[in-house]
């Protein structure tokens, strides 16, 4: 260990002071500093001191802990999270020059985190204390001699199979059931039926108006399995939350390392080092950046996007610090990001390709020249974010059956069939086994898959 | 204006619950996919203690997710070609373009166990019928305890507070002084005697396995294969739970004959097949060594059933004889999907009617664990009967 926490305290004013004479826009700092043991447990639970019990967390860590071992990585330099007051970790082992750039990379992430307009809705003052409530109430469940620990892994078991089935984009306004209504009659110039609320629910495939499919899969079975005891709903309430919390990040990942990698670089640049730690800062600079061959590195992506709207070329350390990077950090996510500044001469300068795998053969499919860049970039457009998710529609439920019937937004890409079957097992289970159907594509062919009485069947519609 | 906290190794070790939980779940889910990780044919017969290493599909978290048909995107080092392959075959995981996108890749944990572990991890809850419990011995080794003279040293429980006393005593006088009434006066450190404690151990070594192959040339690769893989849990299992238990191979085609493990496992005859000359063997041996009033005997059989029909007769009358004095007799037939043999032992043995009578097919190396199973807990159904 070359420093001491004064020495760190000294050089954080002055990254401090250059941060804010750059214009960026953060929460009040909190570092804390851990050993390698404490940041694979902090990572395990996405950086909360606190969070609910689950074998999955317990996977995660030793996941990680292995890569580690084995010098795959698996450790982050740096971990932030999005909480006021922003709480970052430092790792003891680090040398000062890595604790500098690490505490000028925070800034970035504080200020995005702060800025970006996707992280409005996470209301990071609360968030700590958001999540240790969820993690005391999961236990409270746990310790109930009514429930306990079997039941309780039973349904986060099955809640994390769906929990990215919710609102995929909360800037989206969401009419409710009533409201869609509304518009619907308002744009036919008629008033809706007075006498429909008199009629049974098994009529409404004959009335006019169907509510739009919901992407909220999850909230969905909170809201309408009638048969879900409190604590059952409350433990899918909870997932969904804490999945609203994260997703902002999910969205911006790309983004947010850019930024960051940008600032540090910058605030490190003026910051006068001595020389020794200035070939160091370069050194771990250049390791954070790197290409990842055969992979995507968010941080080279990003970084390289923000440099060159910034007015820089990357290399250079003297650039005027353009206003319209602030606005992009504000707006954008990473698909708009991406759509509005990956040009072709950035496609090329990244060797962005687009492969297609056949079996166990993986092929180049497109490259990025001038005719083949759009369609790389549309295919890397198509896995970021959300939109490597799968899109599941909850289209109607048969009142007769109770059958919950979802719906694949089908785009080109087929589902994997043998998760869909264990996944709708899950969904069978959260909706009181009662029947469930899938409505995708497969072979270019429309077909529907069933779970019922523990079955699994894929039919053509 | 940051706060810093300093490093405090006080801080709770907030996974450790999480982790052991997960670990709990690797080791059920090691449990039920041991069947086909031991009866790998490298292993058998191998060194007990050897270590392999077992490489165990993570506990999967099922999503909705792509199929590997979509595209990806990834970065490369600009000398790519449209209709390059760059990757053929099974890749190394975590390398080359496969990792790309947010598709998530197989999780693999390695876990190094030893062969015995893995037994024990299958055979938890498992163990050999105890048919005649009350008449026999059991077959743990008994132990029990007796004092038997004294000693210098020991614990204070085993203190003979008698001799001890009488010890004191004896030195008074020894040192001339007389006693008076209600006098008192000390212990010396050599008046402490101490009892012996003999630790009796009994064994009853009562349990014997014999375990019975067909060996004649019908028995190919294949075959040997499948019963060995048999054999192999069954005596891992034996040696494992039953250290005083006795295993006897016997080796048959036409003639048989009493063998050596390594001989049961490794050695290759020929020849046509006649199964009564096992189960003869079988009970010679018993009424020369093991007496059926005393020993609980378990009897396993496996041959493909491609017997002299001429012999079909002596084999099932012998076999009866077997169910007679065995606690168990168990015939598994070793009939992989590929071969065709026009005739079948199992058939014949439908004709017993014994309790302690168990006839199955093994066809593939996923048959063997349920087939051990079917045959330790008595299972009658018709499960692994069926062609």
């Amino acid at each position: 260990m070359d420093w001491t926490i004064s020495e760190l305290d000294k050089w954080n004013d002055k990254i401090e002071e250059l941060a804010q004479k750059l214009g960026l826009d953060y929460f009040p700092q909190e570092f804390e500093v851990c050993d390698y043991h404490d940041m694979l447990g902090y990572q395990s639970y996405v950086g909360m001191p606190s969070r609910y019990p689950h074998w999955s967390f317990g996977k995660s860590f030793e996941k990680q802990r292995t890569m580690y071992k084995h010098g795959v990585g698996g450790l982050a330099y740096e971990m932030v999270i999005n909480t006021n007051p922003c709480l970052a970790y430092l790792m003891i082992d680090n040398p000062l020059s890595m604790q500098v750039l690490t505490m000028a990379h925070v800034y970035g992430h504080n200020d995005f985190f702060k800025n970006n307009i996707n992280f409005s809705h996470t209301r990071p003052e609360f968030a700590l204390e958001m999540f240790k409530r969820h993690a005391e109430r999961v236990r409270s469940y746990v310790e109930m001699p009514s429930i306990g620990y079997s039941r309780v892994e039973n349904i986060l078991d099955a809640a994390h199979s769906i929990s990215f089935h919710t609102d995929r984009n909360l800037r989206v306004k969401r009419l409710t059931e009533e409201e869609q209504k509304d518009e619907y009659y308002r744009n036919l110039n008629r008033s809706p039926d007075p006498w429909s609320h008199l009629k049974s629910k098994d009529f409404r495939h004959e009335q006019e108006f169907m509510p739009e499919p919901t992407e909220d899969l999850l909230g969905f079975i909170a809201d309408n399995n009638k048969r879900l005891e409190p604590w059952e709903k409350d433990l899918l309430n909870i997932v969904k939350e804490e999945t609203l919390y994260f997703m902002p990040q999910m969205e911006t990942k790309i983004m947010n390392e850019g930024w960051a990698s940008f600032w540090h670089f910058t605030i490190l640049n003026r910051l006068n080092l001595p020389a020794n730690m200035h070939m160091d800062f370069i050194r771990a600079h250049n390791q954070v950046i790197r290409p990842h061959i055969g992979g995507l590195n968010p941080y080279h992506i990003g970084y390289c996007i923000f440099t060159k709207l910034a007015g820089s070329d990357g290399h250079t350390i003297e650039y005027d610090i353009n206003q319209q990077i602030f606005d992009v950090r504000t707006i954008d996510r990473d698909v708009s990001f991406l759509r509005r500044f990956l040009t072709e001469d950035l496609a090329r300068e990244l060797h962005l390709f687009e492969y297609q795998q056949k079996g166990s053969r993986v092929t180049v499919s497109e490259v990025s020249d001038e005719e083949g860049w759009e369609s790389v970039r549309d295919t890397l457009l198509k896995n970021i974010g959300m939109n490597g998710i799968p899109c599941i529609k909850v289209k109607d439920i048969n009142s007769r059956t109770n059958t919950l019937q979802l719906i694949h937004s089908y785009d080109d890409r087929e589902l994997e069939l043998n998760y869909v079957r264990k996944t709708m097992e899950h969904v069978y289970n959260l909706w009181s086994r009662n029947p469930v159907t899938l409505d995708t594509t497969i072979d270019g062919r429309d077909v529907k898959c069933t779970y019922r009485d523990e079955n699994f069947t894929v039919e053509e519609n | 204006m940051a706060i810093f906290r300093d490093f405090s190794s006080q801080k709770r070790d907030r996974s450790a619950s999480d982790r052991q939980r997960h670990k709990e779940l690797v080791k059920k889910k090691i449990k039920e996919g041991i069947a086909d990780i031991i009866a790998e044919e490298a292993i058998i017969g191998k060194n007990k203690n050897k270590v392999i290493k077992v490489p165990i599909k993570g506990i999967k978290e099922y999503r909705f997710i792509y199929g590997k048909n979509s595209k990806g995107a990834a970065q490369g080092t600009g000398n790519e070609e449209k209709g390059q392959v760059i990757q053929d075959g099974r890749g190394q995981p975590g390398q080359g373009v496969g990792q790309a996108g947010n598709r998530p890749g197989e999780d693999i944990y390695e876990t190094e166990i030893t062969i015995e572990e893995a037994v024990n991890m299958m055979f938890e809850d498992m163990e050999l019928p105890d048919l005649d419990r009350k008449k026999y011995f059991q077959t743990e080794a008994e132990t029990y305890r007796k004092y038997l003279g004294y000693q210098k040293k020991g614990v204070r429980a085993r203190l003979s507070k008698r001799k001890t006393m009488k010890n004191r005593l004896k030195r008074k006088k020894i040192l001339g002084s007389n006693l008076q009434e209600g006098e008192s006066f000390p212990f010396h450190n050599d008046d402490l005697v101490y009892k012996r404690l003999v630790v009796d151990i009994q064994e009853h070594s009562n349990a014997v396995v014999f375990c019975l192959m067909d060996t004649s040339a019908s028995m190919d690769q294949i075959k040997k294969y499948l019963a060995r893989s048999f054999y192999f849990l069954l005596y891992s299992f034996l040696k494992n739970r039953y250290r005083n238990t006795e295993i006897v191979f016997v080796a048959h085609h036409t003639e048989a004959k009493e063998v050596t493990e390594n001989e049961f496992f490794h050695k290759v005859e020929s020849g046509g097949t006649m199964i009564s000359s096992g189960y003869k063997k079988v009970l010679e041996i018993i009424e020369q060594r093991y007496n059926p009033a005393i020993w609980n005997i378990y009897a396993f059989h496996c041959s493909d059933g491609d017997n002299f029909s001429s012999d079909n007769r002596a084999a099932v009358e012998y076999a009866k004889q077997l169910t007679e004095v065995c606690n168990l007799f168990g015939y598994g037939e070793i009939k992989p999907n590929t071969s065709y043999s026009w005739s079948s032992m199992i058939d014949e043995f439908r004709k017993i009617e014994a309790e302690n009578f168990i006839s199955l097919k093994i066809r593939n190396k996923e048959n063997i664990w349920p087939a051990l199973k079917k045959f330790l807990t008595l299972d009658h159904s018709n499960s692994l009967l069926e062609d």
